[in-house]
């Protein structure tokens, strides 16, 4: 196992940093694809430790809770036998007197090899990359991007799909507040997949027309219209604080417009048995999404928690193993 | 009696002439033969502009004193050829009452380097509810007459209309920050577009500016009352301001360097530096704002200076502060973007950065033609020197400057103030 992937310099992804899915072309998401295919394979056995990235130290730095995101990144650097340290960085207000780059410089001054980021401020990992010398990994930087959800979303759906070239995904919900849908859009293009952005347009990010004309992907209000096309749907969670922000009128009439409904999921089953439903999670059972739906056959929800370790396993490796073998 | 002949100085693009000044006011226009025995500036090759009055500059002093004070924006405004600063009141504590006013005149003259003039806060406390204390700024030895909650709009109608009526009494203005709070919250910080919705960052869309300035010229045409509009942003708030002027009412605005040369394109490194309220927009509105600028629908150039203290800024780009330099670049900039290119000749560049914004504010003894009796505020400025911006030569105390490694054709020579060379290449005199 370890041989096969020290076999594998000249597809490790080279960059220092995964800050944005755009920083991924093609070759480079599908050598992380794979890599996260073998270490899929590792999970399974009994002891499921790979000696790579010994002696090399992770600290996940999270500015804004995530269990799931911070665990899934814990348990994969620790699968690859680095040590992991959890840190959480307290609020990021101008008025608790350090700045960001305080923060970080004092953890980076620990001799850190990665910095897994997460924060609620857009552009927030982009900045620390330029003020540490360690390798940044982007976990969720506010409405802008999550790169690792792409990728294991990207590596679930291929795995029941086969190759998403030309493949039809619809992303519905919350597009405006979501990191998630920013990343999908670029990794699924790269990847040669047809993206539909599903939502009502109070849910739309602004200046989206442009961008879907120059990056080559649709929109629609009309979930019903698309949902026969689809070979995946991926729904996003409505955030609570957006019911009462005045995006829609009420949660009754979301779930009726956009939510996957028992009806859409027969209708999705009619026009496509093999089409697959994805959710970043956590869900919002009954609101974008319907049990039947969540718990169905088609449903990857669970197999994208389980991809996630191996996909953020690949990652760590692909950034942080190249220097370890050089060392 | 103090004395000064300046030599072979282009006044504002109408020939080159001797200017000498006694005692602070200008006795002479034309040939000077050198024969009384008096200190000579050759200004051979430069041109002369009556002193740069800025209306609009964030000095920090009360308050934030690590960022900037009263002193060292003093000497930033001087080397940048302003003779007269317009000190807005969003310090801490606020400039909401007459001695907190005279209190920055004092600040102004101890440093003397520039008049500093303070701006009254239109509410207490900048909180948009009660009108502060309006006429007593103005009695005050500050002579207040402009009065802006600048970083804040004041959003109630009711409350912007009574201010302009209040106003009127003693010919005050009422500088507005044009920010619909509900269409722009707190967090909104970068020009809603395709760019925010690529970058996940909160938008900041025009139409929170248009909106209220729409509603602001109204009420100017309903009351009678002078409005002025800060740091206009787009093009379509230029529209609602020459279609206000073409009905006649008394609206007048000002415009920043950084919306006349820099697009919301440089928020895509996320560096704090480009955070500014309002944003910065697209090549569009800065077109849109340059082209007002030279047919006069915006009538001045106003810096928005607005120091930060360093960790102030390197937060992520959401939480850190707003604004940017500009005190020491303005000209350079204004001469780069306008001049250079055409738009405007120097009697337009005297206009724009010295005898309008002096009539807005009402300032008696700035924004002068340079002419036999006038007060001696003049600045010289080099049209063929270029300047290559360097942040950490700036006499601010901070240094969030966007325009720090740009090539800029133009440049301050000197500043006199009433006679007193205050400022010469880039250093205090």
């Amino acid at each position: 196992m370890t041989a096969t992937l020290s076999e594998q310099p000249a597809t490790r992804h080279t960059r220092r940093h995964l800050l944005s899915s755009a920083d991924l072309d093609r070759e480079q998401v599908r050598a992380i694809l794979d890599t996260a295919a073998e270490m899929h394979e590792v999970q399974r056995r009994d002891v499921k430790k790979l000696p790579t990235l010994r002696g090399r130290t992770v600290v996940n730095l999270f500015f804004e809770d995530s269990t799931r995101t911070r665990s899934s990144f814990e348990i994969a650097g620790k699968w690859l036998s680095a040590d992991v340290i959890n840190i959480s960085g307290k609020g990021s207000s101008t008025s608790k007197g350090e700045s960001l780059r305080d923060t970080v410089l004092t953890v980076a001054a620990m001799g850190v090899d990665a910095l897994v980021i997460r924060h609620s401020a857009s552009g927030a990992a982009h900045q620390v990359s330029q003020w540490v010398d360690a390798h940044v990994v982007n976990a969720g930087d506010g409405m802008h991007e999550h790169p690792t959800q792409a990728l294991l979303d990207a590596y679930t759906m291929q795995r029941r799909l086969g190759d998403l070239e030309g493949r039809h995904v619809a992303i519905v919900g919350d597009l405006t507040h979501s990191r998630v849908v920013r990343s999908n859009l670029i990794t699924l293009r790269t990847l040669g997949a047809k993206v539909t952005l599903v939502a009502p347009p109070t849910l739309m990010p602004s200046g989206i027309g442009a961008w879907a004309a120059a990056d080559g992907f649709e929109l629609s209000n009309d979930f019903d219209a698309v949902l026969p096309t689809v070979d995946a749907v991926m729904m996003l969670r409505v955030q609570r604080e957006r019911m009462s922000g005045g995006f829609f009128p009420t949660p009754r009439e979301y779930t009726v417009g956009y939510g996957l409904t028992r009806a859409r999921l027969d209708a999705l089953t009619d026009a496509n048995p093999d089409a697959v439903i994805c959710h970043p999670g956590p869900m919002n059972r009954g609101l974008e999404i319907a049990a039947d739906a969540a718990d169905a056959a088609q449903s990857l929800v669970l197999d994208q928690v389980s991809a996630g370790v191996a996909v953020r396993m690949s990652v760590l490796y692909h950034l942080l193993a190249g220097e370890a073998a050089q060392a | 009696m103090s004395s000064l002949l300046v030599t072979g100085a282009d006044l504002a693009g109408t020939g080159a002439r001797d200017l000498l000044v006694e005692d602070g006011v200008i006795t002479e226009v034309g040939t000077i033969r050198g024969s009384r025995s008096v200190d000579v500036l050759d200004a051979d090759g430069l041109v002369a502009l009556p002193g740069l009055v800025d209306l609009h500059t964030h000095l920090r002093e009360p308050g934030r004193e690590d960022a900037e004070t009263i002193e060292s924006g003093s000497a930033a405004a001087a080397v940048g050829g302003y003779t007269a600063v317009l000190a807005m009141a969003n310090t801490t504590p606020v400039t909401d009452t007459a001695e907190a006013a005279e209190r920055i005149l004092d600040l102004g003259r101890a440093a003397g380097l520039v008049d500093v003039v303070p701006v009254g806060a239109v509410t207490k406390g900048l909180a948009g509810e009660e009108l502060a204390e309006l006429g007593l700024m103005y009695r005050s030895r500050a002579r207040v007459s402009v009065f802006s909650d600048d970083g804040r709009c004041v959003h109630d109608a009711r409350v912007m209309r009574r201010a302009l009526e209040y106003v009127r009494a003693f010919g005050g203005v009422v500088s507005q920050h044009a920010q619909d709070p509900h269409l722009a919250g707190p967090q909104a910080c970068a020009h809603e577009g395709e760019l925010s919705g690529r970058l996940g960052l909160p938008g900041w869309p025009g139409v929170a500016e248009e909106s209220v300035v729409a509603r602001d010229v109204m009420l100017a045409r309903h009351t009678g009352s002078r409005v002025h509009v800060a740091h206009v942003s787009t093009a379509a708030t230029v529209e609602v301001i020459r279609w206000a002027k073409a009905q006649g009412i008394a609206v007048t605005a000002e415009v920043t360097p950084h919306h006349l040369a820099l697009t919301t394109d440089l928020l895509a490194g996320y560096d704090p530096v480009y955070k500014v309220n309002p944003p910065l927009r697209p090549q569009e509105d800065v077109d849109a704002l340059r082209a007002a600028l030279a047919d006069g629908t915006i009538d001045a150039v106003a810096t928005d200076h607005a120091p930060h203290a360093r960790h102030d800024k390197e937060h992520a780009f959401v939480d850190a502060a707003f604004g940017m330099l500009g005190l020491e670049t303005a000209f350079s900039v204004v001469s780069d973007v306008m001049v250079a290119s055409g738009r405007l000749d120097w009697a337009g560049v005297a206009r724009v950065m010295s005898v309008n914004p002096a009539r807005i504010a009402g300032l008696a003894g700035h924004g002068h033609d340079l002419v036999v009796g006038a007060p001696a505020n003049l600045t010289l400025v080099d049209p063929s020197a270029t300047v290559t911006v360097d942040r950490g030569a700036s006499l601010s105390l901070s240094r969030n400057n966007p325009w720090h490694g740009h090539t800029l054709r133009g440049a301050v020579h000197a500043t006199l103030l009433r006679g007193r060379v205050t400022a010469r290449k880039g250093a205090v005199a």
